[in-house]
């Protein structure tokens, strides 16, 4: 059975690109466009990896991260942070906050779907 | 009938009233009930009018006219001076000063030969005084009996005697009841003021009497005497006379604090500062009121008297008894009696203290042979001293009254006892404010200006009576004229009393200032100095304490306060002194400092403190400190205030700069944030594009058999968004070049309307494509504006391109509105968009902060093109701003002001 | 302590003013008479007891 991936971004080019390249990878793939629409998204799909933007309307993925770790039926739950602000402290507050990894844009789609898989393999 | 018996009982009963109150007020005072109040203490600075003023100014005035008023006017003005005189009472007090030749020797340095000094000038020049007051006793007796035909008393002692034995009484029972003068003569206070009140009424009687009973009131005697033409003179001013006017003014100015009875009531009998508030009024009110009737009384007399031979010094009583007014006349004389035994039990208990501590008590304690250091009482010693010195100097007073009988020496004595006490002057007023003056300045001073005063005023009075030789005066000393006594140096055109004051006054202060500068206080004295000076800042004792150092044993200063003090006023003070230190027993008192300075201030109020500083040196054990080291607990407290005030301005400059530094620090700090999330946002958001861009092109580059359609939208996607990109960093350097103020700007005249319905047109297509209504109202011809073209282009397609951005698919409605008025032009976009909050109404004008967060969708923005519109408008001095509420659209409106009418 | 006592300045500037309204020049000023009384002596003794009235104003109003 194909691992589940969850995108959640508010850059609607962004998400097309990333739908294309988890599809393409033979995961199966859905979306959401903010913070709410994300935990929402996560109750009802049950993903086993999430790629999460950071700078989200509504709810940011740092407040994401941290309800979705707060919640121990979703511990097998992988998150990589995705950001555009690649400052250190970022990078540190997302790990701090739960995440299991974070990739700075803009990204290599190799490294990214390597980074993917071997998170999923494990 | 007025028989010489009759006189001299009721001279006897005024003097046992005048004991009487003496005695009520001694009472009182010991029931700590004083009845010394402000106005008693006022009335008793009248002691200065002496029957030299009762008697003698009427006769001043019959050849003066109003000069007579200076010696008034005088101490009139120099009351006024209040400060002077608190601070003299205020030093006394701290120094238990109990006299004016203590005042000025404990200033130097505690100098027993200047106490020695200032009491001699004092006696020499007012026991004559003295001597005129029993004269006037004398006089105004001889007057009464021999207008009523009484014969003088019958081969017995004189009555003038029995009136200075009865004042020596007086004087003794109520100037020597206590050892320690600061405890003050409330008893003999109050007496002088009852008598202030007696001589006033008395004088006050005989001047209504003879104005109003004997003439037609003021304006009828002033008329006749301007009618007789040599005495219409008196009633004008004589201005060939101003230099003695201003001078006598001066004199009494400064005879009204440092003649010794005045000293001796201003300040030692001084009971409360605030007393002087009211005296500083009621005393001068005084002076106009014994004064108003002076010159009607010489008038009458004169008018009354015409080509007779009567004494004008007598008017006051040859008046009422020429009228038959017996009774008037004894309430002259008793008046008269008033005036003179006033001032001469104030004068004598003053020079009594003077001369038994400044004269015999140095001398006795150094005389060995005497056996006085090793008495164990001597309190009673020294009371016997002080009555003996009281009936010597009264019986001085009376030798003098009888041998110069009515010579000259005796009549003039009134002003040239004035000129000598005005000789304390530099020495007292240098000394109070002036730390540089010296002991050695002080005794050259005084020696010059009694030197001086001698020569040109006392002895030529001497010389005046015919008792010594008058060449000095007529030829000048030796035969040379440089010298003659009352034009010295040539200097003539001046009376004696100016001439002398002038020249004293100038060897003196010349002497004082000039030796003080050339000579340096021993350590003593300048610790003193500093006292006195700095009185009103010297509140602690803290300095006194370091200016003592040595080792005393507490019996042996105790044995020396019983020695002077008596056994019982010792102990009395001393728990006086336990209970201020917080202990209820002195025996456990430590012998510090502030011991010795108690004790020694003890023994000032009882025997000088000249005498005092000999005594109580001469049982502690003292280290000497040297000048150098005085002067440096002095510089050091004067330099440790001076530290003190600087540093606290030091604090507060530097906490003021602290303040201004952290203020910077906050703002640049500020900047300094508002630089990082600036380039952490520009980043972000370059970096968003960049992501689909790279992310698209790897997967076409990785994937060549791509599907045509997905190839055809991702490309699509990447020159989007590159486009996008470059749009971003434009705009991010447009508004970098507008910060820094480096933009190219060029102005002309821009038709606004022409602006807005071309960027209409240019946007048109825009619009269309999404169904959105797009509005004109703009004038044909419209308002011209000094402004660059293309940035107001810029802003237009900002404010359009929102606008479109926001508004709904076929219903939008974008309206544009350009209207002027007298001093702008205003352009109004207005949407039918979801509008705005009013937090979002101030919030889009920042940078990076784009509208439309609620929306699912992010608007293509940068978030840089209102920032930048708001930077053009502003340029041209315009503002830009939103009027929107949520739900009802929004309108965007740009002014810009119209150029400055050129008629 | 009072550095500057208001009052003792007061009465001090009062003196002041006296010394130049109670000497010459000012003095020869007034001549002749008044309703019959001499001016000079009205001079006198009227701004001598102005004075004295300003002094109890300045004296007496702080005292209480």
């Amino acid at each position: 059975m194909a691992h589940k991936i969850l995108i959640v971004d508010d850059e609607p080019n962004i998400v097309i690109s990333l739908e294309f390249l988890m599809k393409k990878e033979g995961f199966e793939v859905a979306v959401a466009n903010d913070g709410e629409e994300a935990l929402a998204k996560v109750a009802s799909f049950n993903p086993d990896l999430m790629l999460l933007d950071v700078m989200m309307p509504k709810k940011s993925g740092f407040e994401v991260c941290e309800a979705l770790r707060a919640d121990p039926g979703r511990s097998g739950l992988q998150i990589v942070m995705l950001t555009a602000k690649g400052r250190d402290t970022e990078v540190a507050k997302g790990l701090a906050l739960g995440a299991d990894a974070y990739v700075t844009k803009p990204f290599s789609t190799k490294d990214l779907v390597a980074k993917v898989k071997e998170m999923l393999a494990r | 009938m007025l028989s010489p018996g009759f006189v001299l009982f009721l001279s006897a009963a005024y003097l046992g009233l005048l004991f009487a109150v003496a005695r009520f007020g001694d009472a009182r005072a010991d029931a700590g009930k004083s009845i010394i109040s402000a106005n008693v203490y006022a009335l008793s600075l009248a002691v200065y009018c002496t029957s030299w003023t009762f008697y003698g100014s009427v006769g001043r005035a019959t050849s003066g006219g109003l000069s007579f008023l200076t010696i008034y006017i005088g101490p009139t003005l120099m009351l006024l001076c209040v400060g002077v005189i608190i601070k003299m009472i205020r030093i006394s007090k701290a120094q238990r000063v109990t006299s004016i030749a203590d005042f000025i020797a404990s200033r130097y340095g505690k100098s027993q030969l200047l106490a020695g000094l200032v009491t001699v000038i004092a006696v020499i020049g007012v026991v004559p005084y003295i001597a005129l007051q029993l004269k006037a006793v004398s006089a105004s007796l001889q007057t009464l009996f021999q207008t009523s035909g009484g014969e003088f008393l019958p081969g017995m002692i004189d009555s003038t005697f029995i009136i200075a034995a009865l004042l020596a009484l007086f004087t003794i029972l109520f100037g020597t009841r206590h050892l320690d003068a600061t405890e003050r003569h409330e008893g003999m206070v109050a007496a002088i003021a009852f008598e202030s009140v007696v001589k006033l009424a008395a004088f006050l009687a005989v001047g209504v009497f003879v104005t109003y009973g004997m003439f037609g009131g003021l304006s009828d005697l002033f008329q006749r005497a301007a009618a007789a033409p040599e005495l219409a003179r008196l009633l004008q001013m004589d201005s060939s006379r101003a230099g003695t006017w201003t001078a006598l003014i001066l004199l009494s100015g400064l005879a009204i604090i440092f003649l010794p009875r005045q000293f001796q009531i201003i300040v030692v009998e001084n009971v409360d500062e605030a007393h002087l508030k009211r005296a500083v009024w009621l005393f001068p009110l005084y002076l106009v009121a014994i004064n108003i009737f002076v010159l009607p009384l010489a008038l009458g007399g004169l008018l009354h008297f015409q080509g007779q031979d009567f004494n004008p010094d007598t008017f006051v009583l040859t008046l009422p008894l020429a009228r038959g007014a017996e009774s008037l006349a004894l309430l002259v004389f008793i008046g008269g009696l008033s005036a003179a035994t006033g001032m001469v039990i104030v004068e004598t208990i003053a020079l009594s203290t003077m001369v038994c501590n400044d004269l015999v008590m140095p001398w006795l304690l150094r005389a060995r042979w005497l056996g006085v250091g090793e008495r164990k009482d001597l309190s009673g010693v020294l009371l016997g001293i002080r009555r003996a010195a009281i009936i010597l100097i009264l019986l001085l007073g009376y030798i003098y009254f009888r041998a110069a009988g009515e010579a000259y020496a005796l009549v003039g004595i009134g002003l040239i006892s004035f000129a000598a006490v005005a000789q304390f002057a530099p020495a007292m007023f240098g000394g109070m404010y002036w730390k540089q003056g010296t002991r050695a300045g002080a005794v050259a001073g005084l020696l010059g200006g009694f030197a001086v005063w001698t020569y040109t005023l006392l002895l030529p009075s001497f010389a005046k009576s015919g008792w010594i030789a008058n060449g000095f005066v007529e030829q000048g000393l030796w035969g040379i004229h440089a010298l003659k006594a009352q034009a010295l140096f040539g200097l003539s055109g001046l009376d004696e009393i100016s001439h002398s004051l002038w020249w004293s006054l100038l060897a003196n202060i010349g002497l004082y200032v000039l030796v003080s500068l050339y000579s340096k206080p021993d350590a003593v004295e300048a610790g003193q100095a500093e006292r006195f000076v700095d009185i009103f800042r010297h509140g602690a004792r803290d300095t006194d304490a370091r200016l003592w150092r040595g080792t005393a044993s507490v019996d042996e200063l105790v044995s020396l306060l019983e020695r002077f003090l008596g056994p019982f006023r010792a102990r009395q003070q001393l728990a006086a002194y336990a209970a201020a230190q917080g202990t209820s027993d002195w025996h456990a008192l430590p012998a510090d400092a502030g011991f010795v300075r108690f004790a020694e201030a003890q023994l000032s109020g009882a025997i000088g403190s000249a005498s005092a500083r000999v005594m109580v040196a001469s049982v502690a054990r003292e280290e000497d400190l040297g000048l150098e080291e005085v002067l440096d607990i002095l510089d050091e407290a004067t330099q440790v205030r001076a530290y003190s005030r600087e540093l606290e301005s030091k604090s507060r400059e530097l906490e003021a700069a602290t303040a201004d530094l952290r203020q910077a620090n906050e703002r640049l700090r500020e900047l300094d944030r508002m630089k990082d999330d600036f380039i952490s946002t520009v980043t972000h958001e370059l970096r968003t594009p960049l992501t689909s861009i790279r992310a698209l092109s790897e997967m076409l580059h990785d994937d060549p058999k791509m599907d045509l359609v997905d190839r055809k939208r991702f490309l699509g996607i990447i020159v989007n968004e590159a486009e996008r990109l470059t749009r971003l960093i434009n705009q991010i350097l447009d508004m970098a070049k507008l910060e820094s103020g480096r933009a190219e700007w060029t102005t002309a005249e821009v038709d606004l309307g022409e602006v807005a319905r071309e960027t209409m047109e240019s946007l048109g297509q825009l619009f269309r494509e999404k169904g959105v209504t797009l509005e004109g109202e703009i004038p044909e011809k419209g308002p011209v504006v000094l402004a660059d073209r293309d940035r107001l282009t810029q802003v237009m397609i900002n404010l359009l391109s929102n606008a479109v951005k926001f508004v709904p698919g076929e219903t939008g409605l974008v309206q544009v509105r350009v209207m002027a008025n007298a001093s702008e032009v205003r352009v109004e976009v207005a949407d039918n968009g979801p509008g705005l909050t009013v937090e979002e109404c101030n919030v889009i004008f920042e940078k990076f902060r784009q509208g439309g967060n609620t929306m699912t969708n992010k608007p293509q923005g940068t978030g840089l093109g209102l920032p930048i519109s708001r930077q053009i408008v502003e340029y041209f001095g315009g503002n830009l701003w939103v009027e929107s509420r949520p739900g009802a659209g929004a309108k965007f409106i740009f002014t810009v002001p119209l150029p400055a009418s050129e008629e | 302590m009072k550095r500057a006592n208001p009052m003792r300045q007061r009465l001090a500037a009062l003196g002041l003013l006296g010394v130049p309204l109670l000497t010459y020049p000012l003095l020869s000023l007034p001549q002749g008479e008044i309703a019959g009384i001499p001016a000079p002596y009205l001079y006198l003794f009227g701004m001598w007891i102005l004075l004295i009235v300003l002094a109890a104003v300045v004296a007496e109003r702080r005292g209480k």
